[in-house]
């Protein structure tokens, strides 16, 4: 997903002037987006995960972290309806806790990312020349691994443990949005470069601010939604691998790697967590791109 | 054409440099001391030392840079500290299982995924659309390690019908090449779906119909080749990824590959051997890039012929 | 005596729009004979492309349907026609040119491989001798070096060449009707003189009969015989072309004229018409351009006025009321 993402490009600039207009099209937006329901049901899926980052440990029936020896093993039952683990741990109450460690990392790696990006980018289109440059060629030399490998190296070089995922994930999300906001600021430096000439220096930045970012907003969106489904994918397959959180704590990846052990003899404990993953980065793939279909000027 | 293949091989060349240089400082890049780490906790002094002579890391920088870049030209890599062989006799035997099987997993995909992505687009909002589009998504939301895992499950423990694990016979190879493929499947499908939409929109395509052609050949000879070039530079992208990629398939399915070595060898702290993989990988992925450009530059006639 | 080619009868074009229907081409009616061009004029969505769209056939088939009336080419109904027969049809019998003729025309093809393609479809001939062919068509239409251009790409031509390739290719099988959708619209103005009298020499030579869809009255005085002034999807007038211009009788027709600036005047504002298409889902009761029209009476915005013979040049139709009145008047003297 990401290499397609890398060749986003931006359609649209609306002048400040067309902001009273944009209340309306806000209530058009929304009408539009409820009509894709693929979207709607996916945006709902999400707030009950956030939901349950919040209030997992109140909500949840058991303990994370309590270990009952009697029932270790256990496939679905009415006492645990997803079953146990290898310490007897209700499976159920360990993914409900561990959404909160899975959506955070994933979150914060790309809000991060994206974050640095827009600076980045907006550094290179607005100064040019040599930082221009310069950032290109560290886009260029990020782009030049696969996601997965990168976040890898990343995790190699400082060793295993969740802020390193996070970080990992953050570094390879940051090229792509750096990309969108230095084109969307060279369009828009290079159409007002005779205004900005005369008017003194931070008046520049309140300008690109209000005319780079309703341009490129939707761009954003779109890739952020998508990025944190691929954020979470890599967190998960770096804790897979053994790279990522601790095997205690409880999280998706984690717990779906320790599982594997037990293939044959508890499958359970596999599916579950491969399920949760799969709908979680489901959701947002399909709220991305309901997002972008609603947002695409052309889809009427 | 020719400039512009010139163009690409150059620019890729300082790439290649810089990307060897940060690789190159990836030891040193490790906080801590590496050679500790290597030699272990309970390790004395004198084994911190002998590690480190054997990594080298007295010499300046300088040097040390000057040695690493020689023996990329000339192929000494430097030891791996696991099994005490060349890190080029470790990694050598790896390669075959990991090219072969990501052989396989980019032959299907690319014919699945493209014929899927053509169809949808003539079909377009009908039900096969739908489904082939909710398959694609989901081909990309799936987690690879876990759909391996799956399908183990499935296939080899519950109906037996192939093997959990190695590359033994034929049958070793469906299930994780489905495994590795399935996201670049997805890709290709929603890209090549989304690509053909475009060209079947367009003036030459309505030219096509206007002139008597059959339905089949404007989508096949007029969008489809269009298309193509698109479906080329994306589809290459993600077949470069594939090889990296083998890390999950070859973990699950325990296959003896360079993907599996390594996670094994960053797990062992045997960086001299992580370090000659990275490039490897990133070496493949930036020739693999070069190498689609240049197809495009040839398949596009406006820049064959400028 | 002319031979009658195509004979549109009572045309009706529908499209889907937001899950409606709507009328783009309402009981549209026309001919051409054999060697003749007819214009065909109208603002940009009064319907001109589409009609000519569903001769062809052309449409899209989930989204549009032709719901009514009868396409006689040659005698023969071709509504009626199958899928197969409708491709031995297309390029062969009625041939197509469009408005961006860089556009047109596949950009990852060679000239040649797109011209003999046309040619192959409907000649079961060799490749040499319909490469052969491609080379003659394409001197025919006045290109100088016909080898190199057929050895080109589309994006090595100018536009003005492309178009030429187009109707070199359009003609290369023989058709007998000949429909050029704005053809010299995306064209400069001197290669425009050019195209358009390469289509005239072209129906000397060959007697192919014209469909010639504008919005450029210019063309229309250079090329035409006939004109029909479409408006809202229905015909609002046809005439000899000079008639035409002498004396235009649908208020439209008379807008249009009046709005074309004439060189050496000295007319300081050009007059427009007032107003805008009504769009095809929201079209008022009556008369559609009734909204626009300066002799707009009651009548006009309470029953929509057929498309009659004008008294005294029966040659001639109109739909308005005004010449109703006119021949009441005559009738009455």
């Amino acid at each position: 997903m990401s290499d397609i993402d890398k060749n986003t490009s931006v359609n649209q600039f609306e002048d400040a002037e067309a902001l009273p207009v944009q209340k309306s099209r806000r209530k058009e937006f929304v009408q539009k987006f409820l009509k894709r329901k693929t979207a709607v049901i996916s945006l709902f899926f999400i707030v009950l995960l956030l939901l349950a980052a919040v209030s997992g440990s109140f909500v949840a029936p058991y303990d994370a972290d309590q270990a009952d020896y009697n029932s270790i093993l256990q496939g679905p039952s009415s006492a645990h309806i997803w079953g146990t683990d290898e310490f007897g741990r209700d499976i159920f109450s360990r993914l409900l806790v561990g959404t909160r460690l899975s959506l955070a990392s994933a979150l914060s790696a790309t809000i991060v990312g994206t974050a640095l990006g827009i600076i980045l980018g907006l550094i290179a289109g607005y100064y040019g020349g040599w930082i221009d440059s310069l950032i290109m060629r560290i886009c260029d030399i990020l782009f030049s691994f696969p996601d997965i490998l990168l976040a890898i190296a990343i995790v190699a070089i400082l060793g295993p443990g969740i802020t390193n995922v996070i970080i990992a994930v953050a570094v390879f999300t940051v090229p792509s949005f750096a990309r969108i906001i230095r084109s969307a600021t060279i369009s828009v430096k290079e159409s007002l470069y005779v205004e900005v000439a005369r008017s003194i220096g931070c008046k520049n930045w309140r300008i690109l601010w209000i005319h780079v970012f309703p341009g490129t907003i939707q761009s954003v969106i779109v890739n952020f939604t998508m990025r944190v489904g691929t954020a979470i994918l890599a967190a998960s397959s770096l804790s897979f691998l053994g790279f990522g959180a601790n095997v205690t704590q409880p999280d998706w990846g984690a717990m779906l790697s320790q599982g594997r052990n037990y293939l044959n003899t508890a499958p359970h404990i596999v599916l579950f967590p491969g399920i949760l993953i799969f709908l979680t980065v489901l959701a947002f793939n399909l709220l991305g791109d309901g997002l972008r279909d609603t947002l695409d000027p052309r889809m009427n | 054409m020719g400039r512009y293949a010139i163009k690409r091989i150059l620019s890729a060349i300082p790439l290649l440099i810089v990307i060897s240089f940060l690789i190159f400082m990836f030891i040193h890049m490790i906080p801590g001391d590496p050679a500790r780490q290597i030699a272990g906790q309970d390790a004395t002094k004198a084994d911190v030392e002998l590690v480190r002579e054997q990594l080298g890391l007295n010499d300046p920088l300088l040097v040390q840079y000057g040695k690493y870049m020689k023996g990329l030209f000339t192929g000494d890599l430097g030891l791996s500290v696991k099994n005490g062989k060349t890190v080029v006799q470790t990694i050598i035997p790896r390669l075959k299982p990991t090219i072969m099987l990501t052989v396989c997993s980019m032959i299907w995909a690319v014919i699945i995924g493209v014929s899927l992505g053509i169809v949808s687009a003539v079909m377009q909002g009908r039900a096969f659309d739908y489904i082939a589009m909710l398959i694609a998504i989901s081909g990309i939301s799936l987690p690879g390690f876990w759909l391996g895992l799956e399908l183990i499950q499935l296939f080899s423990v519950g109906l037996g019908w192939f093997p959990t694990g190695g590359l033994a016979s034929w049958r070793a190879y469906v299930l994780p090449s489905l495994t590795e493929g399935a996201g670049i499947m997805a890709i290709l499908a929603r890209f090549t779906r989304s690509s053909m939409l475009e060209t079947m929109r367009e003036d030459y395509v309505r030219t096509a119909r206007a002139k008597g052609l059959g339905e089949f050949l404007v989508v096949m000879r007029h969008a489809f080749k269009n298309s193509l070039i698109e479906i080329v530079t994306v589809g290459g992208l993600q077949v470069g990824g594939l090889l990296s990629g083998s890390v999950m398939a070859e973990t699950v399915f325990s296959i003896p590959g360079v993907g599996r070595l390594l996670v094994d060898s960053i797990n062992f702290r045997d960086y001299k051997v992580v370090q000659a993989l990275l490039l490897f990988f990133a070496l493949e992925y930036i020739i693999i890039n070069l190498i689609v450009d240049l197809l495009y530059g040839v398949i596009n006639p406006k820049v064959r012929y400028s | 005596m002319a031979e009658r080619l195509l004979d549109v009868k009572n045309l009706r074009t529908e499209f889907i729009r937001e899950k409606e229907w709507v009328t783009a081409v309402n009981d549209v009616s026309f001919y051409i004979d054999k060697g003749e061009i007819l214009g065909l004029v109208g603002e940009s969505g009064c319907g001109k492309s589409v009609t000519s769209l569903s001769v062809m056939r052309l449409l899209p088939p989930k989204t549009s349907k032709i719901s009514g009336g009868e396409v006689l080419l040659n005698g023969d109904d071709i509504l009626k026609t199958d899928k197969k027969g409708m491709r031995k049809i297309r390029g062969h019998e009625i041939s197509m040119i469009f408005q961006e003729p860089m556009n047109s025309l596949n950009p990852c093809m060679r000239i040649s491989k797109q011209i003999i393609e046309a040619i192959l479809l409907h000649n079961d001939i060799s490749k040499e001798e319909a490469h052969k062919r491609a080379f003659d068509v394409l001197k025919l239409v006045g290109i100088p070096d016909p080898e190199m251009t057929l050895a080109s790409y589309p994006h090595q031509l100018s536009g003005g060449m492309c178009q030429r390739v187009m109707i070199a290719m359009a003609m290369s099988c023989e058709p007998d009707l000949l429909i050029a959708d704005e053809p010299t619209t995306a064209l400069d103005v001197t290669i425009q003189a050019q195209i358009l009298e390469l289509m005239e020499n072209i129906k000397e030579k060959r007697n192919t009969g014209i469909l010639m869809i504008t919005h450029d009255l210019g063309v229309v005085a250079e090329m035409c015989s006939r004109v029909i002034v479409m408006y809202a999807g229905r015909i609002v007038e046809e005439a000899p072309v000079k008639e035409l211009f002498a004396s235009p009788k649908h208020p439209y027709t008379q807008g249009l004229i009046e709005s074309v600036p004439i060189l050496g005047s000295n007319v300081t504002s050009l007059p427009s018409i007032p107003g805008s298409v009504p769009d095809l889902a929201a079209m008022p009761e009556g008369c559609k351009f009734a909204p626009r029209c300066r002799y707009a009476m009651d009548v006009c915005r309470e029953r929509e006025p057929d498309l009659t013979p004008v008294w005294g040049a029966e040659h001639r139709r109109c739909r308005c009321v005004l010449h109703d009145t006119e021949e009441k008047e005559a009738k009455k003297a």
